[in-house]
């Protein structure tokens, strides 16, 4: 899933100051799963911003509102007739979400109420680790199911580097070595001998150094 | 036992004070309460094991919401007792109650007035 971490109570207040009708918008999609963006947390943003008003002796129009997802347009249009009404939305879906909103209501100004960090998946309630960073071209099963790419610090094909010591990445004693644990596993597999594949640079070309990459099925395709 | 406790303090019943939720506690302050405390188990003695320590947790988070809104965390409190420590649940209420007068009137509120 797309994970995020809501954005500071005081960075949103900046945004909405002297907009008076104001929409905290959700997604039931990834940001639901991660508790950052879903119906709960709408209930919970929207009614931190109405006691702000209230305190700062301000009407509290905050209204909550979740759709199924934000990065479809089928849903966004369900706001047809109210977007327009609002004189700012906060978005508290992934990127995409406060983007799509805007296109299709170029007339209010959309916030996005999350920062979206990383993709990823949770090792247990409240905890989220990172796992893909969408390079476009898959090669974890080269790597015991383990992507360097996304959970190596350096993303090196070839590793581990010379800073890896007792498990764990040179660059904090929390991140695990993810080259560590490729030879763990793999040795553990019995396929040590692959490792010693030397691998050429990654063409990044199919990851974001590409540029803006976009999805075309003819097959689906209307 | 018959004991007093101030009449102010309207009591939320829930099946396990891990039970309570960020927006309780809120909603609570949108609606111009002026202090809210949680009273849970003693510490060790979670029926469920640990309500009470994530009650805790959400009381201390809660207490950083209240100071971005500019409202005093002091405000949100958690108290641990037993249910068979009645005298206990009146003294806390006692107290609680006595620290929010000092702090006076929900800040929420004072605006609502003015
Ligand atoms: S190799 Fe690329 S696509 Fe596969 S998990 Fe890693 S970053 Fe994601
Ligand atoms: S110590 Fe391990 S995870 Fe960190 S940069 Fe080196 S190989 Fe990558």
């Amino acid at each position: 899933m797309i994970v995020g971490d809501s954005k500071p109570l005081e960075e949103i207040l900046e945004m909405i100051q002297g907009k008076e009708k104001v929409l905290v918008l959700g997604c039931r999609g990834c940001v639901t799963v991660c508790n950052v963006g879903g119906e709960k947390e709408v209930g919970i943003l929207a009614t931190m911003l109405r006691i702000a008003r209230k305190k700062a002796g301000l009407a509290p129009t905050v209204d909550e509102r979740t759709i199924e997802r934000q990065c479809d347009p089928e849903y966004i249009e369900e706001l047809a007739e109210v977007a327009e009404g609002y004189d700012a939305i906060i978005s508290i879906a992934c990127g995409v979400g406060p983007q799509f909103m805007s296109e299709r209501y170029p007339k209010v100004p959309v916030y996005p109420g999350i920062n979206t960090t990383f993709i990823g998946g949770a090792l247990e309630h409240g905890v989220w680790s990172e796992r893909c960073q969408s390079c476009g071209n898959c090669l974890v099963h080269n790597f015991g199911g383990l992507c360097p790419i996304a959970r190596c610090s350096k993303s090196i094909m070839n590793g581990p580097c010379g800073g890896s010591a007792n498990k764990k990445c040179e660059i904090s004693p929390d991140v695990d070595c993810i080259w560590h644990l490729i030879v763990e596993k793999m040795a553990g597999m019995g396929r040590l001998k692959e490792l010693e594949r030397v691998w050429p640079v990654k063409n990044w070309i199919t990851s974001r150094d590409g540029g803006p990459r976009k999805r075309v099925r003819e097959d689906l395709k209307q | 036992m018959r004991l007093q406790y101030p009449t102010n303090i309207k009591i939320i019943q829930l099946p396990c004070s891990g039970r309570v939720d960020i927006l309780h506690m809120l909603k609570s302050f949108e609606d111009g309460a002026d202090g809210v405390y949680v009273a849970g188990c003693m510490e060790g003695d979670c029926h469920f094991l640990t309500g009470n320590f994530k009650a805790r947790r959400k009381v201390n988070y809660l207490k950083g919401v209240l100071a971005a809104l500019g409202i005093e965390p002091e405000r949100v409190e958690m108290f641990n007792m037993s249910s068979a420590e009645g005298p206990r649940f009146a003294q806390v209420a006692r107290e609680f109650t006595a620290k929010i007068k000092e702090l006076g009137p929900s800040p929420v509120k004072k605006a609502k007035a003015a």
